[in-house]
């Protein structure tokens, strides 16, 4: 086998996959970031398929990446954008459950071969297999895996250990996070309201102190056995659940970009285990590139990380407000809103969760085109944590075919609402809330908001006058300049453009 | 039910309370109109447009006598108080405070009276708000008059034959009329400075383009729970007086705009301030009706000062657009029709449960309801900054612990490693944490709208997991591990294709304009 050409295949599937980490953070080079990332799989699996010296082996690895490949592509294809949170919640789930079979592999392979009280692994069959892995990753030089010492085996077996409990976690933790995002699901766990179990958060605690000690006990034990790791598989699949069930709906966005960062570190840790440098690297990227994005989201609501894992946002000091006597409010009927808007020459719409689930994009889109047409000028604001997912919004509007160059985020467009006509609110309460500013007693407090109610008039469209996810009652909705329009979003959209 | 229009009796009065658009509104709710002939002459709308619209057009006393409800500008005086009969309702202003023996005169002819000017400011009884709707045209002609008698240009312009400074404005008060002073002279294009005591209007007089004078005092805010200002402590007048005057000595034009209700305008520009203003000024006071905000004002007429300064007193300023102040009052009242009779029948029903009829209504039934219980109008719950600002330090503090421990616990991680370690793995730890790094910095400056892409990417690659499946299936020691590595490639594979037809899918919708 030559070693040479596979280990710069890695190293050139690595540099692929950094150059399209770099270009999808721009639009103009996305799609050239996403092919590199295509080309750098591709030459990681092709290098990866050289070493594979069995027929049976090649003939199952091709049956499965097929099957896979069929699934893939087909739910990609079919999955609406609506649903993109969910499907990345699932797609986490699988690297999870990934990274937790490659452990236990790993773990079985240097099953037997372990022999107690020596140091060194003799060389056998299995032995071999895992020379042959170490020299495929180009770790070790030739002929060097014949022994294994204390240390090594001790490293070896944390890298298991830590990469399963990761793989774990990620893959009930993701699974929960489909579940609350899909929403159909009857059971509890999957209900967007966080579960608070009493003393939650000693649970989890007593979760990882008891993992702790079942590594010590895998990694003290003569033989190495299955028992702890077994065990502690089963405890990290219940602190996944645990986990992401006590965090709401509204936290959805930093919860899926934590699980995308998790399902990194998982196939970091694989990638320890295997020796694979790729792994790693790779791995490392997802990583980071996902604690960044959560981080990102964390301070667009001006909640502390940690806050947010261990859950419990919108129940403190919530119910206090909801109660209060917040004024009148005044109705728009759709007719006046178009009226309205003939009479703007600037528009800006700030979209929420709202338009995602009344499906509007593609009505909102039309608005934007009819309102052009008459030379008005229209602008989306976009705040960093709408919807259920980083940058869910923007997805919408892309599918409904409004150019990305007039879709603004919250820092852009903050400072233009106060000379804007009219602002069109679709389906978004918390996130423009002026109690967030206002309000120091809030439960969103210091988050920061888009401050529609700077501008001249405001028509908030919504279903009703329940409260957002945040469970915090909406003072925008009071103010003088804000008219209510209510129905469903979509339909509310329709008829004005009708009017237009 | 017949609404009746009569001509208003007021000396000088040019309004009229309905217009032939208004009339129209008022019959599809179901009402009959019926109109006194040349009601609507100084408003510009004849008898005929009036009957075109639908109305009746009636000889004077006859609105009065046959009427069911009467709609008019002014209050009543004393011969009109005496064609009322007991049963009908009255709508106009009021000032039911200033005027208790007319409300008892009302009282005694047993006529249901609302008044326009009592109605409570809430949001949603702004439709029908007419002393917002009197205001705005009152700040807008303001402006005008001001315009009518300043010598110059409003607007800065370079021309050929000279340089000319755009005009100071100050406008004093920014409620409805200060507002609408504001937005007018600032689209003359004027230079518009704006006074108020109470801090929240800061971000309306930007949006009309003025710029907020603070005063530098202590904070106080002059808000009050039913929407109006407040009377000020001793020290806080006399800050706002220096500012005053130090403005007075600047600008060109003042409008004045301040009052309190039920008691007489403040004094806030005294006769030293009026002479040290250069010659050819304006002062406009919008207060004079109540006494107003200038030492030197006379109601109702213009005062030329002996330094030459021109100070406007007029009090009907919204009955010089007689066309425009009618449309909106008349508006107002349709509104107003649209609360009273819900069912659109043309029956009124003055509902006490509404607290808007029931703030409005003077006298019903023979019973004088004057004054109504207090409503509170203010959204926001009292603030307390101060509080949060030391939460935030004490947060601060935490996370500085925080990040202190973090180090800690990164450094002694490392020593750990170093010291037990095997040398195989270090190298593979370098490029761990290089790696970590690299991410770090190239998602930082990610765009926020390519998240989803950028998650489904990375989604998409961590599928690489799949070389740790691929390379366990063929090593074929026992069935499981090949179990095990083929549901891994299976599903690590949905995660490959999926993740990148996804990203594919996404970004080929994302298109510049």
């Amino acid at each position: 086998m030559v070693l040479g050409p596979i280990h710069m295949a890695y190293i050139l599937a690595a540099l692929l996959f950094i150059l399209a980490l770099a270009g999808l953070s721009k639009q103009e080079t996305a799609k050239l970031g996403c092919l590199s990332g295509m080309v750098g799989m591709t030459i990681a699996l092709l290098a990866t398929f050289a070493q594979v010296d069995t027929a049976t082996g090649f003939i199952l690895i091709i049956i499965a990446m097929a099957i896979g490949a069929g699934i893939g592509i087909y739910v990609a294809r079919k999955v609406a954008m609506t649903q993109m949170p969910e499907m990345i919640a699932c797609l986490h789930s699988f690297v999870g459950l990934a990274a937790v079979l490659v452990g236990y592999n790993s773990f079985l392979e240097l099953g037997g071969s372990a022999a107690p009280e020596t140091i060194t692994i003799p060389v056998n069959a299995t032995a071999d297999e895992i020379a042959a892995l170490l020299e495929a990753a180009g770790a070790a030089a030739a002929g060097a895996a014949s022994t294994m010492s204390v240390g090594e085996l001790n490293t070896h077996l944390v890298e298991i250990f830590l990469g399963v409990f990761i793989g774990a976690v990620t893959f009930t933790g993701s699974i929960v996070a489909y579940g609350k995002l899909n929403g159909t699901y009857k059971l509890r766990i999957f209900k967007s309201a966080p579960l608070m179990i009493p003393g939650g958060h000693w649970l989890n605690l007593g979760a990882l102190v008891v993992s702790l000690f079942l590594m010590i006990w895998f990694m003290a034990s003569d033989t190495p056995s299955v028992a702890p790791l077994v065990i502690m598989t089963l405890i990290a699949f219940v602190f996944g659940v645990h986990l992401v069930a006590a965090i709401g709906g509204a936290d959805m966005p930093v919860v899926i970009s934590m699980l995308n960062s998790y399902s990194g570190w998982a196939a970091a840790a694989s990638g320890f285990m295997l020796s694979n440098d790729l792994l790693i690297v790779t791995g490392a990227l997802v990583g980071s590139s996902g604690a960044i994005l959560s981080y990102i989201m964390c301070r667009a609501m001006n909640r502390s990380f940690i806050s947010v894992i261990a859950g419990g946002f919108g129940n403190e000091g919530a119910a206090a407000s909801t109660d209060e006597e917040m004024g009148e409010y005044r109705e728009l009927k759709c007719p006046e809103v178009a009226e309205l808007l003939k009479n703007s020459s600037s528009v800006i719409i700030a979209p929420g969760y709202g338009m995602a689930v009344a499906q509007a994009q593609n009505a909102v889109a039309q608005l934007t085109e009819k309102l052009q047409a008459r030379g008005i000028q229209v602008r989306f604001a976009i705040h960093p944590v709408a919807g259920r997912l980083p940058g869910h919004m923007n997805v919408l509007l892309a599918e409904a075919k409004v150019p990305y160059d007039i879709v603004f985020e919250m820092d852009e467009i903050n400072d233009d609402f106060e000379n804007t006509d009219t602002v069109l609110v679709i389906g978004a309460n918390d996130t423009v809330n002026p109690a967030a500013l206002e309000n120091p007693n809030s439960p969103i407090a210091g988050m920061p908001v888009l401050e529609v109610w700077k501008a001249r008039n405001v028509v908030v469209f919504k279903r009703s006058m329940n409260t957002g996810y945040a469970g915090v009652q909406n003072p925008l909705f009071f103010k003088e300049n804000t008219a209510m329009c209510f129905g469903d979003a979509k339909k509310s959209v329709e008829e004005i453009v009708a009017n237009l | 039910m017949l609404i009746g229009i009569p001509k208003e009796s007021l000396r000088g009065e040019t309004r009229v309370a309905a217009t032939p658009d208004t009339v129209g509104k008022l019959i599809k709710l179901g009402f009959e109109v019926q109109i006194q002939s040349n009601a609507g002459a100084d408003a510009s709308f004849d008898d005929a447009a009036y009957t075109a619209a639908g109305a009746k057009v009636v000889k004077p006393r006859e609105v009065w006598n046959t009427s069911d409800i009467i709609f008019k500008v002014n209050a009543p005086n004393d011969d009109e108080v005496g064609y009322l009969k007991a049963g009908q309702t009255l709508v106009s202003f009021i000032r039911p405070a200033q005027h208790p023996d007319l409300v008892a005169k009302l009282n005694e002819k047993k006529v249901t009276v609302l008044a326009m000017d009592m109605v409570p400011r809430i949001s949603r009884a702004q439709a029908l708000d007419a002393l917002s709707s009197t205001a705005n045209i009152s700040g807008y002609r303001a402006v005008i008059e001001a315009a009518h008698c300043f010598g110059r240009f409003f607007t800065g312009q370079v021309t050929a034959a000279g340089k000319v400074p755009p005009a100071k404005v100050l406008v004093i008060g920014a409620g409805v009329a200060g507002l609408a002073a504001i937005g007018a002279a600032h689209s003359l294009g004027a230079v518009v400075r704006a006074f108020d005591t109470r801090l929240e209007v800061a971000d309306q007089i930007k949006s009309m383009g003025g710029e907020f004078l603070k005063l530098d005092f202590k904070q106080e805010d002059g808000s009050s729970s039913d929407g109006y200002a407040k009377v000020m402590s001793d020290e806080f007048i006399k800050a706002e007086m220096e500012l005053f005057a130090k403005q007075a000595k600047e600008v060109d034009i003042i409008i004045t705009t301040a009052a309190i209700p039920g008691k007489p305008a403040p004094r806030l520009v005294t006769k030293e301030m009026v002479e040290s203003m250069k010659p050819g000024s304006v002062i406009v006071d919008l207060a004079a009706a109540t006494g107003g905000n200038c030492e030197l004002t006379v109601e109702g007429k213009i005062v030329t000062t002996d330094n030459g300064v021109k100070i406007i007193g007029y009090s009907d300023l919204a009955a010089r657009l007689p066309a425009q102040s009618s449309q909106l009052y008349g508006t107002n009242l349709v509104n107003l029709a649209k609360l009273l009779c819900k069912n659109k029948d043309g029956k009124i029903n003055v509902d006490f449960e509404d607290v808007v009829l029931r703030n409005m209504t003077v006298t019903k039934d023979g019973e004088v309801t004057f004054p109504p219980p207090k409503i509170s109008v203010s959204a926001a719950p009292a603030a307390k900054p101060a509080a949060a600002a030391q939460q935030k330090v004490e947060q601060r503090q935490v996370s500085k612990k925080l990040k202190v421990s973090c180090v800690v616990a990164l450094i002694v991680a490392f020593a750990l490693i170093g010291l037990f370690a095997p040398e195989k793995f270090l190298p593979h730890f370098t490029v761990f944490v290089l790696a970590c790094v690299c991410g770090y910095y190239v998602v930082w400056n990610v765009t926020h709208s390519l998240h989803t892409p950028l998650m489904s990417v990375t989604n998409a690659i961590s599928g690489i997991i799949v070389v740790g499946a691929v390379l366990q299936i063929s090593s074929g020691t026992s069935i499981i591990i090949s179990i095990f590595a083929f549901i891994g490639v299976l599903i690590a594979s949905i995660n490959i294709f999926g993740g990148f037809a996804v990203t594919r899918r996404m970004l080929a919708m994302f298109r510049k304009q």
